[in-house]
């Protein structure tokens, strides 16, 4: 067994059996025997808080983010605790055990961090400059529309119909990138086009 | 919802049905327990499983998956039988009056009009008499034999206490104890609210579950009032808002119609949306479709849009068909026509009906653009994991490209909830690696597609050419700048109707809200309903106010509920037809002589006489359905069907399967299974300790419940030799996972038309990435067939079998 | 209308605060004989937990892992939604669930307990440790682990009555609920009482909970839970957390509740303790503390748990030897 001792650590097995005030008898300081006894330090102290809402279901739950750096302040902010708001009218603080472990959402092993490139064929996923990655989706786009846009159909009424490429939005992003992305999606044309809501 | 979470807290009673609150929506069902505490409200829970809702319940009903229409009907004639209805309420607020053309009738499981070649009806005798007057004619006395009261009793005449015993497998007195405990909030002060989720909506007649209620809670009059209700519990942080905005393939902005091939023109596209009143007087708000519409086009294509192009009405897609929804996109997919897709934030290989067909559909793709902040099991739907994703890798040819978005923590914006407040979020972390905003990445498609456009020309470009995109950064629009598009604004200045010298609104200034709409090119509007959210006040969906004055639950102060800050929809029907509340302790409006004051913004114009204008004003009879005319496909009354899949054949009549009108892909027909074959009833659910697919990438969810496993009951165990904690195999006609049984006395055999039929309880979350441990989706063994007005698969009733296994094998080759 | 009591009133502080708990508050210390008394005397907390409210939904489990940072591993499915399987240095708190057929209604009841430290007034844990100061009571009823003080030896465990500590596998130091003494000592209520959805768990003084319990005994009798209870067994002197159960006639539904919870009579083990130099000194001290537990109750402590426990003594005192 391997077991890392601190001063403390060696400080309470020497002392194991003795009555703690005997520590300062022993000769180390009081304030070993006070930390020891103390309850640990309170951790958001000095963090920044951000107000968000929990993105899972549709309770729409009142969180509260606490970081180490201010993005405000044009830091880089490394999240350290999500917690439940308690001026939130619906949740008051509360949260379930999904929003209670947001952090671990935030911070999970499987974020994706850079675009990934995927061949025909290929076993692999191998990585991509976000400039090729849009440049090669926007030619793959443009030259599907240009051959297969339905622009009439056999009444010669314009139609301007694209079938054949198709998009699902995704229901946990905002309503303001919806409207983005509601403007592309039909105004490329594209007619499959849904979210989870049909699902 | 119609209501809000926090008005829950008014009812004397919550039923439960079609959905599974506190296990899927805890703090939302907070609510529950304090109008239990303080209320001394009662809670039903009616569902196949025992579920941890259930486990605080007053009183618990099983029932057969797929059945609750039966259910419902049996407790709608118990009401009626009984003379529990609230009866001011529903002669005054419903078309109970309103007579029904001759011709329309019921016999055998089917309506008039029925057409098995093209499984559809035609409606034309599902509709008013309507009298030369242009109105529709009535009998306020409900003695016609062909008015709507009257066609509705008959039509629920069969659902008995027995029947609804021998279909949904309900102990005739639990059947009895459930109608009897709801029937007592057809008195004026007591309500009732509905909590429904996926429960109903996963079913190939979905639609009319949720009709069953409404229709209900109407005759109980329990719509529009404080703690009542139908409150669909949504199931992600912005379905809600993906839908008002129309990201749907047969929506635009704010509930307005994708235009079809029959709308030639921006005026054939409006002439079938007049929606004139049907009754004298009345208010039908859907008249001001064409400031909306045009509005609309105006956000879309800005100066571009003009009179002279109509609107520029030709650059939307028509439809050729109903929907291209997801799984006819699929099933195109299947064929090879499609060749290339964009998944935002969406797991469709998980997502999506028989997963083996969604594999296959994918396979055929040229490309495949995936944005998500997490890995996905369908950005990866090529890759060979063994049992957990046997393919073929070499032979997939779809070209994929992953991309990293950033999550909640890290963007700022409104999400809609499921009680429609918008409500603001401000980013409190940096995003990881490279990872970029959704709007970053939407805006750099589009920009470069546009410089292709601009550059080497090409099919149509006009609309690409022409979209509206100014914003101080075009390469990455902000979230204010979008909202401020949604909200709308004056494009000259607004001259006031009541003194044309006066300007209302002046040119580049935010609209207060759609009230200022015009239909001439003056305002623009990206969402209509969504008007309000954004306006010269400032961003109202960031407000913080948490006063509740009177402890209604209503607060007002709190971000910003569509439409119009209304927090509860169709609150004119909470008071009666002198505008006194129906329950004075619950008031929510009240006529004051001159205007309807109280808690929330009045939905009906201000100055609206009680007795003068219907309630439903965005309905053209200004009263509720509950005879549907010709607008749902599979009836304009819910009957009972089975599920495409079903251990019984329908009671009314066993040649329909399923519903009878719902779409049917040929290749998915093959695919359906019988009940000889697979015997049990299968169904698929989330559990609380998970949402969806996301948690198995959080260690401490999947700590939590980690591992995938199917519910059984005793006996069935007993009966197959399984024991608690053993494989499983668990099959369909479409696919097969494997699994570790739970056997538990939460699921117990029911009892239908004479024979016990065994649940088969399959939980979705797992999946061959992230931190849980690997396992398969209930998507593996689910038909690929949906609803026949909205084509939401049918995940909630298909049937299986089950047998002892072994362990699933990763074995990579 | 009221709303029901709520742990949290107001956010968490992120300015620097002086802990409320320190030094000056404890009450009790394990083998330590001269405490000198507490300056003051804080008012007594208790976590109720509303067996009858709760939803089974573990918010109280995932809180307590995210706010005290620890790492449960993912286990697997053996037919049971207890998970992970047993409490743990990396799990504080853990649901139970109890499916239980009421032999008077026949229906099934799903009975979900949230199980933990129950903080006893009178804590049996706290007396049988053996290592100064690893155990701890403050005047507010919080009874915390001083983990650099543990030697391991699980006397802890055997002491407790509702068999709540672990020994960590790792640094082999004894972990359980520490009641968010960390939060407390700022205002706030603990994680799991914060985050539970439906207030379940709520968080305050004794007192208030124990009014807060009569009106949630009121309701539950009003739908039929004639035996409707709180459990706040006076074997312990009573506990800082209760829980309002529906059937309080017969705790032991509730996934082994026990019916009448009594401190074991230590001194047995202190036998074995007390072979060691340096836990011996103590040994007569502290034995004094819980003599009225060694005359009042019969032993219940089995040989073999005796002999578990100096097995483990020797360990802890193998690493002393070996560092």
């Amino acid at each position: 067994m391997t077991l890392d001792l601190s001063r403390r650590s060696f400080l309470k097995l020497a002392g194991a059996g003795v009555a703690a005030t005997s520590l300062g008898a022993m000769g180390f300081g009081e304030a070993e025997a006070a930390v020891a006894a103390h309850v640990r330090p309170f951790k958001l102290t000095m963090t920044t808080e951000t107000r968000n809402t929990c993105p899972y279901c549709s309770v729409a739950c009142g969180v509260i983010i606490y970081s180490e750096g201010d993005l405000r302040k044009g830091e880089t902010a490394d999240i350290v605790h999500i917690e439940g708001d308690v001026d939130h009218p619906t949740n008051r603080g509360t949260l379930c055990p999904k929003g209670a472990a947001l952090k671990n959402f935030v911070k999970s092993p499987t974020r994706l961090q850079y675009p990934m490139l995927r061949k025909p064929g290929s076993g692999t996923f191998e990585r991509i400059s976000w400039e090729d990655a849009l440049d090669r989706i926007a030619r793959l786009m443009k030259d599907d529309r240009d051959a297969n846009l339905v622009t009439a159909n056999a009444a010669g009424v314009p139609v301007n119909r694209w079938t054949t490429v198709g998009m699902l939005a995704a229901s946990a992003t905002t309503n303001e990138t919806a409207w983005a992305t509601f403007k592309f999606a039909k105004g490329l044309g594209i007619v499959g086009f849904d979210n989870q809501a049909r699902v | 919802m119609t209501n809000s979470w926090t008005d829950i807290k008014n009812t004397d009673l919550v039923i439960v049905m079609g959905g599974n609150a506190a296990e899927a929506h805890p703090c939302g069902f907070k609510w529950v327990t304090e109008a239990k505490a303080h209320r001394a409200a009662r809670l039903i829970v009616v569902d196949p499983r025992f579920t941890r809702t259930a486990s605080v319940a007053d009183y618990y009903a099983p029932i057969r998956q797929g059945t609750d229409i039966a259910f419902l009907s049996g407790v709608m004639k118990y009401c009626i039988d009984n003379d529990k209805v609230q009866w001011e309420y529903m002669k005054a607020f419903t078309n109970a009056s309103y007579l029904v053309k001759d011709g329309f009738g019921f016999k055998d499981g089917l309506f008039t009009g029925y057409d098995p070649e093209k499984r559809d009806y035609d409606k034309s005798t599902w509709d008013y008499v309507i009298g030369d007057d242009g109105f529709v004619v009535t009998d306020p006395t409900l003695q016609h034999p062909r008015c709507v009261w009257n066609l509705l009793k008959e039509h629920l005449a069969p659902y008995t206490p027995e029947m609804v015993e021998r279909i949904c497998g309900t102990p005739k007195d639990k059947f009895l104890k459930v109608a009897e405990m709801i029937s007592e909030c057809s008195s004026p002060t007591k309500t009732m609210t509905s909590m429904y989720a996926l429960g109903w909506t996963q079913h190939s007649k979905g639609s009319q579950n949720i009709r069953t209620m409404a229709m209900l809670q109407l005759i109980l009059g329990n719509i529009g009032v404080r703690g009542g209700g139908m409150n669909a519990l949504r199931g992600h942080s912005n379905i809600q808002g993906l839908t008002d905005l129309g990201l749907m393939s047969h929506l635009l902005t704010g509930y307005l119609a994708m235009a079809t091939e029959k709308d030639v023109d921006f005026a054939t596209y409006m002439s079938t949306r007049q929606f004139k009143p049907l009754v004298p007087g009345q208010t039908s708000y859907w008249q001001n479709y064409r400031k909306f519409m045009v509005s609309f086009q105006k956000a879309m294509w800005g100066d571009n849009a003009r009179a002279d192009n109509d609107w520029a009405f030709n650059y939307l897609p028509k439809l050729d068909v109903p929907a291209y929804d997801v799984l006819r996109m699929f099933e195109l997919m299947y064929d090879g026509k499609i060749n290339g897709y964009l998944c935002q934030g969406f797991n469709p290989l998980l997502a999506f009906p028989n997963r083996n067909k969604v594999t296959k559909s994918l396979s055929n793709l040229k490309w495949l653009v995936t944005m998500d902040p997490l890995d996905t099991e369908t950005a990866r739907f090529w890759e060979n994991r063994g049992d957990f994703n046997p393919v073929d890798t070499a032979s997939i040819q779809t070209e994929v490209i992953q991309l990293p978005t950033t999550c909640f923590a890290e963007e700022e914006g409104s999400l809609t909830n499921s009680g429609r407040w918008l409500q603001w979020h401000w980013p409190g972390g940096t995003p990881p690696g490279e990872a970029k905003h959704d709007t970053y990445i939407i805006a750099q498609i589009f920009l470069r597609i546009r410089e292709l456009y601009r550059k080497e020309g090409g099919t149509f470009p006009d609309p690409i050419l022409n979209l509206s995109w100014d914003y101080a950064d075009a390469n990455e629009p902000t979230a204010e700048e979008l909202a401020r598009e949604i909200n709308g604004r004056a494009l000259t200045d607004l001259m006031d109707p009541a003194d044309p010298t006066k300007v209302l609104v002046p040119a580049g200034k935010q609209v207060v809200n759609f009230s200022q709409l015009r239909d001439d090119g003056s305002t623009m509007c990206g969402c209509w309903i969504y008007s309000g959210c954004f306006n010269e006040q400032g961003n109202n969906m960031a407000r913080r106010d948490n006063n509740d004055p009177d402890d209604t639950g209503a607060y007002l102060g709190w971000s910003f509920a569509w439409p119009l800050n209304r927090r509860t929809l169709y609150n004119r029907a909470s008071a009666d037809l002198e505008g006194k509340p129906w329950d004075p302790s619950r008031k929510l409006l009240e006529w004051d002589g001159t205007k309807w004051t109280g808690y929330d913004v009045p939905d009906i114009a201000p100055a609206a006489k009680p007795g003068e204008v219907g309630p439903f004003i965005m309905n053209q009879e200004g009263t509720a359905r509950l005879f549907a005319r010709g607008l749902m496909r599979d009836g304009p009354f819910p009957a009972h069907m089975e599920p495409f899949e079903s251990p019984v054949a329908n009671v009314f009549n066993p040649k329909i399967r399923g519903n009878p009108v719902a779409r049917v892909f040929e290749t998915d027909l093959e695919q359906l299974g019988l009940s000889d074959e697979f015997p049990y009833a299968g169904t698929s659910y989330r559990l609380t300790e998970h949402f969806h697919y996301w948690t198995k990438h959080n260690h401490v969810n999947s700590a939590l419940q980690p591992e995938f496993f199917v519910e059984i009951s005793e006996e069935l165990a007993a009966e197959k030799a399984i024991a608690n904690g053993s494989w499983v195999r668990v099959w369909s006609k479409r696919g097969s996972v494997k699994a570790k049984a739970l056997v538990t006395k939460r699921i117990r055999p029911l009892i239908c038309d004479g024979k016990p039929v065994h649940v088969v309880g399959i939980p979705l979350h797992w999946g061959f990435t992230g931190s849980a441990r690997k396992g398969f989706g209930p998507n593996s063994l689910a038909p690929f067939v949906g609803d026949a007005n909205i084509e939401t698969p049918e995940y909630k009733a298909f049937l299986v079998n089950i047998e002892p296994s072994t362990a699933p094998q990763e074995a990579i080759a | 209308m009221m709303d029901s009591p709520r742990t949290a009133v107001s956010n968490p502080p992120v300015q620097p605060m002086e802990s409320n708990l320190t030094e000056r508050d404890l009450v009790r210390r394990s083998a330590t004989a001269e405490l000198p008394p507490p300056e003051r005397q804080l008012t007594p907390v208790a976590k109720l937990i509303d067996v009858s409210k709760c939803i089974g939904c573990k918010a109280c489990q995932a809180a307590c892992i995210e706010w005290n940072d620890t790492y449960p591993p993912i286990g697997e499915n053996v037919g049971s939604y207890v998970n992970p399987p047993d409490l743990s240095e990396n799990m504080f708190t853990l649901m139970l669930f109890t499916e239980w057929i009421n032999p008077e209604t026949d229906n099934l009841e799903w009975l979900i307990r949230k199980d933990g430290c129950m903080h006893c007034a009178d804590p049996g844990c706290l007396k049988a440790c053996p290592a100064p100061g690893a155990i701890v009571q403050y005047s507010n009823g919080i009874v915390d682990f001083i983990h650099e003080n543990c030697i391991g030896c699980g006397y802890c465990v055997k002491g407790c009555p509702f068999d709540i500590p672990r020994i960590s596998k790792t640094d082999h130091r004894a972990y359980k609920c520490t009641l968010c003494s960390d939060r407390v000592a700022v205002g706030q209520g603990p994680a799991c009482a914060k985050a539970c959805p439906t207030q379940a768990i709520v968080f305050g003084t004794k007192d208030d909970m124990k009014k807060h319990a009569d009106e949630r005994i009121a309701d539950l009798k009003s739908r039929g839970f004639q035996n409707a209870g709180l459990y706040d067994p006076p074997g312990v002197g009573g506990t800082h957390v209760m829980y309002v159960l529906h059937h309080n006639d017969k705790p032991h539904i509730y996934a082994d509740l026990p019916d009448n919870p009594q401190i074991s009579p230590v001194v047995q083990v202190w036998k074995g303790a007390s072979k060691y130099v340096g836990l011996a000194t103590m040994g007569m001290v502290a034995a004094g503390a819980i003599l009225h537990g060694i005359f009042a109750r019969p032993n219940r402590v089995q040989h073999e748990d005796e002999e578990n426990a100096e097995r483990l003594v020797e360990e802890a005192t193998d690493h002393r030897e070996k560092t």
